[in-house]
């Protein structure tokens, strides 16, 4: 098991947003987890990347408890997060924004052969390597924040919100970097608003709804679930 | 004779800057990371020049490693400053007035403590330590402790430079200042950048309050009083957490200073100063060369 939530909650303060919710992700598995604005899919991933400490429950990355580390220690194992919005560094080149995503590496060269890959994959990337990172357009913003999760070699890659302020044709465009990094191994975990893509790619997911998990069940299926149809794909 | 009185100023003013422009940029680089100004920087500016002093006086060592010492002891001493004072606060996610409020109170106990040791007279590095007299061959006076003074800021100005743009440990502080949550999602320990930066930012501090202290000569608990302001002016004259900025910022406000000494008016030396940062802060508050809040670095 790569990843798995037992019974997780926690809040900001007194305001409990996850109420124990428990969900895994498989090696080699893409797992979506869908839900309303505020039904607590962000927090979650902040919990696992240890910006938010649970209240209750526990964290298991590779079947060890990691509930309380700091984010950087979990960062360092591999479980990496492309937080929602982007949040590339605006003051620094794209260059230096990838090469800030091997920050915790060593392995040098390796290191230069990722950058070409990333460049490889996103060329608009290579184009504009040594502009400023807060010039590009939003799009351009989030595959920077996606390359530069690569360059940290993720176990895990977790998404919040790709498609976020983007107009239709680049959520196409991330949903397939997206749909790629998935065929080149690497598992995920997919947090979207938007339902019909996700459960298009996901192998598993995992409905959220105020802080529980509602429907959980193979991507495929909850397609079919006329529930989730209704209130997710309606 | 009025134009050799201006230039011999703007002497004066580069040797003054240089000390200001290094006080000036640990403010800028803790104020980059914190949000917050760190009113105990002029404290631990006093400290250095103290460590500085007994390096020489009491332990006997020669004036070279008086530098060293300062730096270190000083930056440790801020690194203090951040563990006891701003850590438990961040911890509690205080709000940012707590944080400014504790600094001014670190600053009183960092003065006590020195008034407490040294007692209130000022000290002096023994007077044959360096030649005072000028260099000759030249058009106006300097003396061997202002070139010193220029080159070591100089060079500390380039290393930080290199430091801040070209290293691992530069592009952590980089992205922690813009960022703390997605510097710690990148992998970086930001405790330990908060650390670092202090540790850096009080070294400045402590060699500038020896520099300070050869030039003038004079050592007492209360001389980070001096500097406090002028760094403060400094750093919103060239930009809050701007490095660039700060080096600006304090060679401008030594060249005010020294210019308004130059035309007659050395008594309202520090009026014309905070005059320029009243202005300054009504006009152009984000600074000279500052930019918008969000993109500081």
């Amino acid at each position: 098991m790569l990843l798995r939530l037992d019974q997780v909650a926690a809040g900001y303060g007194a305001i409990e947003a996850l109420h124990g919710i428990s969900l895994k992700v498989e090696r080699g598995q893409v797992v979506s987890l869908i839900g309303a604005n505020g039904a607590g899919k962000s927090t979650t991933l902040n919990v696992i990347s240890g910006l938010i400490k649970p209240a209750r429950g526990a964290v298991y990355f590779e079947d060890r408890d990691i509930s309380g580390w700091r984010a950087d220690q979990i960062t360092a194992l591999g479980l990496v997060q492309v937080p929602e919005g982007r949040q590339v560094i605006a003051t620094m080149t794209v260059e230096e924004n990838l090469s800030l995503g091997a920050y915790r590496r060593r392995d040098r060269r390796q290191i230069g052969s990722d950058m070409d890959g990333v460049y490889e994959r996103f060329p608009r990337l290579k184009e504009r390597r040594s502009q400023k990172a807060g010039s590009l357009s939003g799009g351009e913003q989030q595959m920077l924040a996606v390359g530069r999760a690569l360059m940290m070699r993720p176990k895990l890659l977790m998404l919040d919100e790709p498609s976020m302020g983007l107009a239709p044709l680049l959520v196409n465009e991330i949903f397939r970097i997206i749909n790629a990094i998935k065929n080149s191994g690497t598992p995920i975990l997919l947090v979207e608003q938007n339902a019909r893509k996700a459960l298009a790619l996901a192998d598993y997911a995992y409905v959220l709804e105020r802080g529980v998990i509602a429907y959980e069940g193979k991507a495929l299926d909850l397609r079919q679930d006329p529930k989730v149809i209704a209130a997710y794909l309606g | 004779m009025i134009s050799n009185e201006f230039l011999q100023q703007v002497v004066n003013a580069i040797s003054l800057g240089a000390i200001y422009s290094l006080f000036a940029l640990g403010y800028a680089m803790v104020f980059s990371i914190l949000g917050v100004l760190n009113l105990a920087h002029s404290a631990v500016f006093m400290w250095g020049a103290f460590l500085g002093l007994i390096t020489v006086t009491e332990i006997k060592l020669p004036l070279l490693l008086a530098f060293p010492v300062a730096m270190v002891g000083a930056g440790l001493i801020a690194v203090a400053l951040d563990f006891l004072a701003f850590r438990p606060l961040r911890r509690r996610n205080a709000p940012r007035i707590s944080q400014l409020i504790v600094s001014i109170g670190a600053s009183a106990l960092l003065v006590s403590l020195s008034q407490l040791t040294f007692g209130t007279d000022p000290r002096r590095f023994p007077f044959d330590i360096l030649p005072s007299g000028a260099i000759q061959g030249l058009p106006f006076r300097v003396t061997l402790i202002q070139v010193i003074v220029l080159i070591t800021a100089l060079i500390l100005m380039v290393l930080l430079n290199i430091l801040v743009l070209r290293t691992r440990l530069g592009q952590a502080m980089r992205a922690v200042a813009f960022n703390q949550r997605t510097a710690s999602l990148l992998g970086v320990n930001v405790s330990g950048i908060f650390a670092s930066t202090f540790f850096i930012a009080g070294a400045l501090a402590g060699i500038a309050g020896v520099l300070y202290g050869l030039t003038y000569n004079s050592i007492l608990p209360f001389m980070g009083d001096q500097v406090a302001l002028k760094g403060l002016t400094a750093i919103v004259l060239g930009g809050m957490g701007s490095i660039p900025g700060a080096v600006l910022g304090g060679f401008g406000v030594a060249g005010l200073e020294r210019f308004s000494v130059a035309v007659g008016g050395s008594d309202y030396r520090d009026a014309v100063v905070f005059l320029i940062l009243f202005l300054m802060l009504l006009v152009r508050p984000q600074g000279l060369i500052g930019q918008k809040e969000q993109t500081r670095a």
